[in-house]
């Protein structure tokens, strides 16, 4: 359903806005740039959401999104380049020059698309899409060198010691100490983007969402589906949106147990790690009660549910909340009392607020540092809008700031849920799911969804073709901001260190690689 | 020490006592039976995101391309229904197709199963994994099996850091062009007798990214293939109960 938005130079939208292409206003390149710009440099209450080009008609578009973060809005600029000669002819002053964390979204342009960022800080492959313009084959990354006879050099996976998911780390040390690391990525790479465009079915989508990270599969289906939903107009009731943000809550619960586990094991510290580990293991198995799958795949779908919450998972859920609180703060009194676990995790990786803004971290890794990004203060949908919810922000930015972050997320969810049952009407009938006879998307137009997934901001948005069918998706998963921190983190560390470094921060290989 | 035994009290006894009879509750989409109800098959043809179920001769589903979204068993209740069954593993691709008025286990080709598999590794089996591509719930269900509540190390089943000290690769994901080669070098570097297990659906057909061109899936034709486990991701007891009837002596 589209809605106009406000027009000033750039166009305004709301989260989960529908508006038609032709509405956002094409700039030249130089004012593009001049306002982003001069907004960026204005203050902290700007971030970026996304940037991304795709060929439409006769030339080459550029959407570019800016959340505000103090008024609930969404700013959209775009400009051009004519397909008339090659892309790769073309050169345009870098933003990441200047605003730092245009840098990803930089990158990415200029590898899909060949399209040279003058000034570019950092302008590297990000993914190795197989259809990019750049030709750089993936073993061939040009990492970052220094010529020494004392240093030397630490390279790291794709493959790992443990059962996680492939990428390259290259460490440049003197002796123990990291001096520079560098994270290459993209062996996860799958073609999704593509695929969207390629699977047109409605379920061949949400099942692809599913998929994006499956370890965030309600997070991305929930932004998937109401980003449809909005582009076709279709409204779903309250208890419908009560349910899937109950579903993006508990899905929250238990990667903080996971989390809460996984930083424990590197600390050896065998107690911890169970009891929160075996904490997880009932949350898991209560979303496969629910929905039939650990992950909560196939609960979320377009228009309706076939799984609705019913009084009894109701009842299950609370008794489910109660145990997993006390016990898990059981554990957390005595795990974040010991000073081997202080030691450890205090003053350890430590980033700083500045350094995340610069870099536009999203999300914990945001939060733990003291900058707080979450969408569901910032952008929040209805249902979010009507409970009472405050950010956790911490300040200190170490590894101790993000065990501590998933503790105290862990309790704000279970307040949530809790808050959300209570304002659910136990009427148990949902509407059921839509298929493609009743779906039809609004042609020429933008949408686009963000929520707050458990690592941080999920953005899709979705541009559709005259005949309203999809001509761009584009998938930010959070971890597209957040790596560059473990890089940051990791400085005049001991290497010994990365792995708890990693596991604080657990973000996502594929959610990244797409 | 008094606040850890409190813990540790209430923590309680965590452990499946026994991994091979534990049942998994409904409604867990495990083996789906087909009956031979009359519906609109092409629909229900049309219905499923990654082509599993085939209608001619008769309708039939493959656990190899199943996404187990169970959409066709909701849409079609009469015709599909998932129980309840968590064993799912064969070694033979074929075993992985169910058909209509089909009702039984699925189980492995005893046949198929080198001789030297049980022989060298029927009581000590150590594990490389590779993400090729998964979308870490596959590989967090592997964890799981590790974990205080599956404990699969029970078994002398295990995974291991290095290639250099495996019996075996067990691969998640469908295998993208840019893992293609470090997949390769993986599996080569285990020293022989080794086995090769293919863990959920994405990487037993591609899945959900069947026909993306940022896949290289030849590592599958160059070698052999000795246990499909589906699912998405498939359950841990789907893939213990698979590896020890791969591996043990006993068949049901």
């Amino acid at each position: 359903m589209i809605t106009s938005p406000k027009t000033s130079r750039a166009t305004t939208v709301k989260n989960y806005q529908t508006i038609l292409l032709e509405d956002v206003l094409v700039m030249s390149y130089q004012s593009f740039y001049e306002e982003v710009t001069a907004m960026m440099r204005d203050g902290e209450s700007y971030h970026i959401v996304n940037y991304f080009a795709f060929q439409h008609r006769l030339v080459l578009k550029f959407i570019c999104i800016i959340a505000i973060d103090s008024n609930q809005t969404l700013r959209v600029f775009s400009h051009e380049l004519s397909l008339k000669q090659p892309l790769s002819s073309y050169s345009l002053p870098s933003i990441s020059a200047e605003i730092y964390q245009f840098h990803i979204f930089e990158r990415e342009i200029w590898e899909n698309h060949g399209i040279y960022f003058e000034n570019h800080p950092w302008l590297k492959p990000v993914r190795f899409a197989f259809d990019r313009a750049n030709t750089m084959k993936v073993n061939d990354y040009p990492f970052y060198k220094i010529d020494s006879e004392e240093l030397h050099e630490v390279g790291v996976g794709p493959i790992h010691a443990g059962v996680i998911e492939p990428g390259h780390f290259r460490f440049i040390c003197n002796g123990e100490m990291v001096l520079h690391l560098e994270i290459q990525l993209g062996w996860q790479h799958r073609g999704v983007e593509k695929l969207y465009l390629e699977k047109t079915k409605l379920l061949q989508r949400t099942v692809l969402s599913e998929s994006i990270a499956g370890d965030t599969a309600v997070g991305h289906a929930c932004t998937f589906v109401m980003g449809i939903e909005s582009n076709a107009g279709i409204k779903v009731d309250t208890e419908l949106a009560i349910e899937r943000t109950i579903g993006l809550e508990l899905e929250r619960v238990a990667m903080a147990l996971f989390d809460l586990s996984n930083l424990n094991v590197g600390t050896a510290y065998q107690l911890a790690s169970s009891v929160y580990g075996a904490l997880r293991t009932p949350v898991i198995n209560y979303f496969q009660a629910w929905c039939g799958n650990r992950f909560g795949k196939g609960l979320i779908r377009v228009g309706g549910t076939h799984y609705p919450l019913t009084a009894e998972l109701q009842q299950r859920l609370k008794k489910l909340l109660y145990e997993v609180e006390w016990r898990s703060e059981e554990m957390s009194e005595k795990a974040f009392n010991l000073p081997s676990e202080q030691s450890r995790f205090e003053e350890i990786g430590k980033v700083t607020y500045r350094q995340m803004y610069l870099i536009g971290a999203v999300g914990q890794a945001a939060k733990a540092a003291g900058l707080k990004r979450d969408v569901r203060w910032s952008h929040p949908d209805i249902t979010y809008q009507s409970l009472d919810f405050k950010p956790v922000t911490l300040s200190t930015g170490d590894v101790w700031a993000r065990f501590l972050l998933r503790r105290l997320e862990l309790l704000q969810s279970i307040g949530l849920i809790r808050q959300l049952l209570s304002i659910h009407s136990n009427i148990s009938t949902r509407p059921k799911p839509r298929y493609d006879d009743t779906v039809n998307l609004t042609p020429n137009s933008l949408t686009i969804s963000i929520n707050e997934g458990w690592r941080g901001e999920i953005c899709h948005t979705m541009v559709t073709g005259d005949e309203g069918e999809l001509i761009r998706y584009k998938v930010k998963d959070p971890s597209l901001h957040n790596w560059l921190a473990l890089a940051l983190s990791l400085r005049d560390l001991e290497i010994s260190d990365f792995p708890i470094n990693n596991k604080s921060y657990n973000l996502s290989y594929c959610g990244f690689d797409l | 020490m008094i606040d850890e035994l409190k813990i540790l009290y209430h923590h309680g006894k965590q452990y499946i006592p026994d991994p091979t009879k534990a049942v998994v509750p409904a409604p867990f989409r495990g083996r789906p039976v087909i009956s031979d109800a009359q519906i609109d098959t092409a629909a229900l043809v049309d219905l499923c995101p990654t082509g599993a179920i085939e209608a001619s001769p008769a309708v039939s589903l493959d656990l190899g391309k199943c996404v187990f979204c169970g959409e066709c068993a909701l849409l079609f209740p009469d015709k599909i229904r998932f129980i309840n069954d968590h064993r799912l593993a064969s070694n033979e691709r074929q075993r992985l197709i169910v058909k209509a008025g089909m009702d039984a286990p699925i189980v492995l080709n005893p046949e198929l199963v080198r001789a030297e598999i049980r022989r060298v590794f029927g009581q000590s089996l150590k594990l490389r994994q590779i993400s090729a591509a998964g979308d870490n719930s596959f590989e967090a269900e592997l964890n799981a099996c590790g974990n205080v509540n599956f404990d699969m190390g029970r078994y002398g089943i295990e995974f291991v850091a290095s290639p250099r000290h495996a019996d075996g690769v067990v691969i998640t994901g469908p295998i993208s062009e840019n893992m293609a080669e470090a997949t390769e070098i993986c599996y080569r570097a285990v020293p022989n007798p080794k086995i090769v297990v293919l863990v959920g659906t994405d990487a037993i057909s591609g899945g959900i990214f069947t026909g993306s061109r940022a896949l290289n899936r030849s590592f599958l034709n160059k070698y052999p293939i000795d246990l499909y486990v589906p699912g998405n991701p498939p359950h841990p007891l789907t893939f213990i109960q698979g590896i020890l009837d791969l591996t043990r002596k006993k068949f049901d």
